[in-house]
C-alpha cells in the first residue's frame, strides 16, 4: 500500500508492546459508542441469566451476582474506532464462577451475550473461560455509568470492546456460532485486536 | 441497477482513492471527492475508514461518514480539523489533490437507511454528514416525502452543508445564533414534533454530548426508542 505524501508519526505509541497495531492510546477520556438509547435500569431490576446448553439454567439478581466472589480486571481496552485506554480497573464477577454454577454441556462451544436492549454479541466459549472475562459493574472504583452499560456489563478485554455488551443480561451457550448485532452489520466474529479482526473478511 | 435493495455486501478489502477536489468551506471543515478503485455501492448513512501511512509503516485510521449518494461517481466526505487531531489535521492541512488515501468501505449495515421506511433524523454539527447522503438520495429517487431532518449547530460556520440543508427543507437550529425569526436554541419539542410523526426509523448522530441531548428531546417527540439508531463521532469531553 502507498506511504502517504506528507505523512509522519504524530503520537508516541504509549508503552511498549501495549498497543495493538492500527490503535491509539485515548489518555484520560472514554469515548462513549452506542448504536442504541441508553436504557434506564435499575440495579433492581437488573438480572443476569446463564442458560442455553447448560445443564443448570441459572438467573443472578443484583444482590445475589454481589454476593458471588468478587473479581478484579485491571489493564488495557481496546475499541475498534481505534482507541485503546491503558490501566482500568473493573469490578464485578468472573464468568467462569457464572458458567460453573451453570454447569455447560459438552457441546457447547459458543456463547451468545445478550443485553437488555436487545443487542447481542458472539463468541467462542473458550474466549471467555479461562480467567477471560467477567460481569463488572464498577470500574475505577466507581459504579459503571448507564452510558458505559451500566448498572453491568459483560467485560471481555483481550477482544475488540463491542463483544463486552453493555447493559448485559443473559450469556446463552450454543453448539454453533450464531452472529450478534455488529456481526450482522459487518464486524469480525472473532474480533482479536492484535491481529486487527475488525470487519468480516479479516484473517 | 437502481433499488439499493441491489446491494450484496461482500466483505470489505482495503483500497485506494485519489482526491479529485479539495475544498475548506470554513477554516476548519474540509471536504475530499475522492475516486475510489474498485468502488462498492454504499446506502447513505454508511462510512468509509481513512488509512494515513507514513515511511517507517506508521498507520493511522479513521471512520468518516459518507456524504455522497450512491449514484456520485465520487465518493464525498466532510472533515472537520480537530485541534491537534492526528488523521483530520492531515487530511485539513497537509493533504492535496492528487494524493492517494488507503480507503476502506462501506462499512456500517446498521446505521444506514433503506430509502424506503419514513425515517426522521436528528443530527448536530459534523453529525449531519450521513444526513446529507440520505437527503441527496431521497431526492435522487423523488422520495422526499419518506425523511425529514433537523440539523443542529453552534453557528452557520459551524454547521457544514448548512445551505444545502437548508434548501432540502431541513430544519436548521442554530443554538447560539438567531436565523430570520427563529431565535438562537437547540430544536423545541413543538418543531420536532411534527417532523418525528410517522417515522418508524430515526437517526441520530453528533458528538456523545449532542446525542445526550437529541435522545430525550427525540423520546419527548414521540419516537418510539426502540427505533432509535445512534452513530457518535469523536471524544467524550
Ligand atoms: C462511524 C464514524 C463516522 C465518523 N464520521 C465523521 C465525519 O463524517 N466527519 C468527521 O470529521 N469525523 C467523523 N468521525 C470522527 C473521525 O473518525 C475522527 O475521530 C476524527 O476525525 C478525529 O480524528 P483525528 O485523527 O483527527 O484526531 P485524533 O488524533 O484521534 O484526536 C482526537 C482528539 O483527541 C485529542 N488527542 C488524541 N490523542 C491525544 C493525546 N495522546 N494526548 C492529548 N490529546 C489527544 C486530539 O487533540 C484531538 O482533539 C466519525 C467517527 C465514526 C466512529
Amino acid at each position: 500500500m502507498p506511504v502517504t505524501r506528507g505523512f509522519f508519526r504524530k503520537r508516541d505509541e504509549g508503552p511498549a508492546g501495549r498497543l495493538p497495531p492500527g490503535q491509539y492510546d485515548t489518555g484520560s477520556s472514554w469515548p462513549v459508542l452506542t448504536a442504541e438509547a441508553a436504557p434506564d435500569l435499575a440495579p433492581a431490576d437488573w438480572r443476569i441469566s446463564v442458560d442455553g446448553l447448560v445443564e443448570a439454567p441459572s438467573t443472578w439478581t443484583w444482590d445475589e451476582a454481589h454476593a458471588l466472589p468478587g473479581s478484579t480486571y485491571t489493564g488495557d481496552i481496546h475499541c475498534v474506532t481505534t482507541w485503546s485506554k491503558f490501566d482500568m480497573t473493573f469490578r464485578g464477577v468472573s464468568v467462569d464462577d457464572l458458567l460453573t454454577a451453570a454447569r455447560p454441556r459438552p457441546e457447547a462451544r459458543f456463547v451468545l451475550a445478550h443485553s437488555s436492549t436487545g443487542y447481542t454479541t458472539n463468541l467462542p466459549l473458550d474466549d471467555v473461560t479461562g480467567g477471560k472475562a467477567w460481569v463488572v459493574w464498577e470500574v475505577d472504583g466507581k459504579p459503571l455509568s448507564r452510558e458505559h452499560g451500566g448498572p453491568a456489563r459483560l467485560l471481555v478485554p483481550h477482544l475488540y470492546f463491542w463483544k463486552s455488551a453493555k447493559w448485559v443480561s443473559r450469556l446463552e451457550l450454543l453448539a454453533e456460532d450464531q452472529q450478534g448485532f455488529w456481526e450482522r452489520n459487518g464486524y469480525h466474529d472473532r474480533g482479536d485486536p492484535w491481529r486487527e479482526q475488525r470487519y468480516q473478511g479479516d484473517a | 441497477m437502481t433499488g439499493i435493495e441491489a446491494v450484496t455486501p461482500r466483505a470489505t478489502e482495503w483500497t485506494t482513492g485519489t482526491i479529485i477536489t479539495k475544498e475548506q468551506p470554513t477554516p476548519d471543515q474540509v471536504r475530499l471527492r475522492l475516486h475510489v478503485e474498485d468502488r462498492q455501492r454504499h446506502d447513505p448513512g454508511q462510512h468509509y475508514v481513512v488509512r494515513l501511512r507514513a515511511p517507517d509503516d506508521y498507520t493511522a485510521q479513521r471512520s468518516y461518514s459518507v456524504a455522497s449518494d450512491g449514484e456520485d461517481p465520487l465518493l464525498e466526505l466532510l472533515v472537520e480539523r480537530l485541534p491537534d487531531g492526528e488523521v483530520s489535521g492531515h487530511l485539513a492541512d497537509v493533504a492535496e489533490v492528487g494524493d492517494v488515501l488507503e480507503v476502506r468501505g462501506p462499512i456500517g449495515r446498521w446505521f444506514r437507511w433503506d430509502a424506503r421506511t419514513p425515517a426522521v433524523c436528528l443530527v448536530g454539527g459534523t453529525g449531519v454528514v450521513p444526513a446529507v447522503a440520505m437527503l441527496r438520495t431521497a431526492r435522487r429517487l423523488g422520495r422526499t416525502d419518506l425523511l425529514r431532518v433537523a440539523a443542529v449547530g453552534r453557528s452557520p460556520e459551524h454547521l457544514p452543508y448548512a445551505a444545502e440543508l437548508a434548501r432540502a427543507g431541513a430544519l436548521v437550529a442554530y443554538t447560539r445564533h438567531d436565523a430570520g425569526d427563529r431565535p438562537a436554541g437547540p430544536p423545541r419539542p413543538d418543531e420536532l414534533a411534527p417532523l418525528a410523526e410517522g417515522a418508524e426509523v430515526a437517526f441520530i448522530c453528533g458528538s456523545p454530548r449532542f446525542v445526550a441531548l437529541a435522545t430525550p428531546l427525540l423520546i419527548g417527540a414521540g419516537v418510539d426508542p426502540t427505533t432509535i439508531r445512534v452513530e457518535q463521532f469523536g471524544a467524550t469531553g
